[in-house]
């Protein structure tokens, strides 16, 4: 037997996942509550312990760690024009696990910097201008931010022409040059940036967050819990050269407060009549909704979807729907009992809801055009309408009585029909919450990551678009 | 190929027009003659135009439109661009621009009064416009 133990660091569980490499199989796993204020490394020795309750006393080979605990990984951005290196800074902080509390376009502002200093980022990543183009922007900008305190990692990743300029005004700074995250006008090459941010995640800012003591007890790699959910996605679609991946795929994670959803997919358009526009989007590509949860963002779900469309979902009246918001928002913690209660049905409706908004901001989107030549369609984004495999992980979907019922909610559906959204998809489930501790070991071991999450997560059949909702 | 000038152009097909063909001849042609081309290729919008403009630090843009719709599709193209901050930025207009067949000096009137610094008539070959650019943006 060769133990290995993985730790997934939450806001408010420590998770913890034993996994035996020589038969590649999970020992045991288990969750311990943690508050915000208490150590991380008391969260952590909980589980453990009751993780040596169910499958008794292990001598680990390594210790490996991802974190989201203290708000996770805090970043702002700033850039140029909003769809274009804003997005791409934007897109390549989200994708490399960060929680982005800040994005600046065009050039920083008094109040702007007041913003930053008020509320400080764990990193800023700059950006602006193609190589060769705009450098008034990213200039002005570090010009601007160098009387800005605290201190925190600036990385640079604009026009390389301005990284020198910007060095030399942010002396004060720890400051990392990288390429440039739009190069070339619609091109994205987002991941030398996000090498960066893990390597300044593992190397600073886990000191800063209170994670140094739990730092010490690891073997090295401690990395933003989305990014590590990201990697094990973009393991499970692409596989190995020895241990082939299952293809394509979505990814969907519904928690309390954010609802967070992947593709690892080209995104290509499925017909030749389709022009594409904008910026070309990542294959391995995150998208965050901070205002869709299934508690401290159950009003945004409603806000965006409707209180009759929620109301006819669940198969409760209107007013019924307004008393359990109300519930929700004066306890946050309150779960359905077993069995088919009314709240069991509020937050399938609720769920369903967050699925079918985070989809589609994160999917591509078609629009009809008429021109001399005939009708043509323009694709913005990615078109996922071919992908087959979609994954759920995060409680409220793993838990859920009617897993599919929600999962429905992330096809094409003819109430939105330009939005492209896969057509028909086998549903997998991470019934265990392994896919983040498969994304750390993952680090170590690709295969064995690989084939244990091919094995652990549960293929709940395949359903196709309905259009009754 | 010339030596690079520096100067850095912006090019595409304005509104729905999907002529795809003559927008690369004329990125070719203008490559070889030294200028820096981000070509947007078809269906580029006023907005795509002004962001890649303000990205790449454009020292002209070039619109051309085949499909005899340029007119409505150059509207306002001047303003938005005054709003964006590129004041004073070379704008250049080519192709079928109009609906039918028109008087080419009433056309370079209406187009000159939208704020367009130069207009091309239909078939004007791409040496035409390199001579233009040129001028305009003080090369050799």
């Amino acid at each position: 037997m060769r133990p290995v133990l993985l730790i997934d660091f939450g806001s408010t569980f420590t998770k913890v996942t034993a996994v035996d490499l020589s038969s590649e199989e999970i020992i045991g796993t288990s969750s311990a509550f943690t508050t915000a204020d208490s150590d991380i490394g008391t969260g952590l020795e909980a589980a453990l312990d009751q993780l040596r309750r169910a499958v008794g006393e292990l001598a680990f080979e390594y210790k490996l760690a991802c974190s989201s605990a203290a708000g996770g990984l805090r970043m702002m951005v700033s850039g140029l024009v909003p769809e274009l290196t804003a997005e791409a800074a934007r897109l390549a902080a989200l994708g490399a696990g960060a929680r982005i509390t800040r994005v600046f376009t065009h050039e920083l502002t008094r109040r702007d910097l007041r913003a930053i200093e008020a509320d400080p980022p764990d990193i800023f990543l700059m950006t602006g201008g193609t190589d060769g183009g705009n450098r008034s922007c990213m200039e002005g900008n570090a010009e601007k931010l160098r009387s800005v305190s605290p201190r925190f990692p600036v990385i640079l990743a604009g026009n390389r022409q301005a990284a020198d300029s910007c060095e030399d005004s942010l002396q004060d700074f720890k400051v990392i040059v990288c390429p440039n995250v739009m190069p070339v006008f619609g091109t994205l090459n987002i991941e030398p940036v996000q090498r960066e941010i893990r390597a300044l995640f593992l190397n600073h800012i886990i000191n800063a967050r209170g994670l140094s003591r739990a730092s010490e007890l690891l073997s090295g790699i401690l990395m933003p819990t989305p990014s590590a959910i990201l990697s094990a996605m973009k393991l499970l679609a692409d596989g190995t050269e020895r241990e082939p991946g299952i293809g394509e795929l979505m990814g969907v994670d519904v928690g309390g407060a954010t609802t967070d959803v992947y593709s690892v997919a080209a995104g290509e358009p499925s017909d030749i009549n389709v022009i594409c526009k904008g910026l070309n989007e990542p294959y391995a590509k995150r998208t965050v909704e901070g205002d869709i949860g299934m508690r401290y963002s159950a009003s945004g779900i409603v806000a965006d979807i409707g209180e009759k469309w929620i109301a006819q979902c669940a198969g409760l009246s209107e007013s019924r729907c307004e008393a359990l918001m109300d519930e929700l928002a004066a306890d946050k913690s309150k779960v359905p009992s077993c069995g088919q209660d009314v709240l069991s049905q509020f937050d399938f409706a609720l769920a369903s809801g967050a699925v079918d908004i985070a989809t589609r901001r994160h999917a591509g989107t078609l629009e009809e055009a008429y021109t001399t030549s005939g009708r043509v369609y323009v694709q913005m984004g990615k078109d996922l309408s071919r992908i087959r495999r979609i994954v759920f992980t995060g409680g409220s979907l793993i838990h859920a009585a009617d897993t599919l019922g929600i999962a429905r909610h992330a096809l094409f559906s003819g109430r939105y029909p330009m939005s492209l959204r896969p057509m028909k998809a086998s549903i997998l489930r991470d019934d265990r919450y392994i896919l983040s501790a498969m994304g750390v070991l993952a680090e170590r071991e690709k295969e064995i990551a690989l084939r244990i999450i091919k094995r652990e997560l549960v293929n709940l059949g395949e359903i196709g678009s309905d259009d009754s909702l | 190929m010339e030596q690079g000038n520096g100067k850095k152009l912006v090019i595409g097909v304005i509104g729905a027009d999907v002529h795809a063909v003559g927008i690369r001849i004329l990125e070719f042609a203008f490559r070889e003659a030294g200028f820096d081309v981000t070509n947007l290729g078809v269906m580029v919008s006023q907005e795509e135009f002004i962001g890649a403009a303000i990205e790449t630090d454009a020292d002209a843009i070039i619109i051309s439109s085949l499909y005899g719709h340029g007119e409505l599709d150059c509207r306002g193209m001047r303003d938005k661009m005054n709003e964006a901050g590129l004041e004073g930025l070379l704008l250049y207009v080519g192709g079928n621009i109009v609906v039918g067949k028109q008087d080419f000096v009433d056309v370079e009137k209406r187009f000159h009064n939208m704020g367009f610094d130069r207009v091309f008539p239909p078939g004007t070959p791409p040496e035409t416009t390199i001579e233009c650019l040129k001028k305009d943006l003080g090369v050799e």
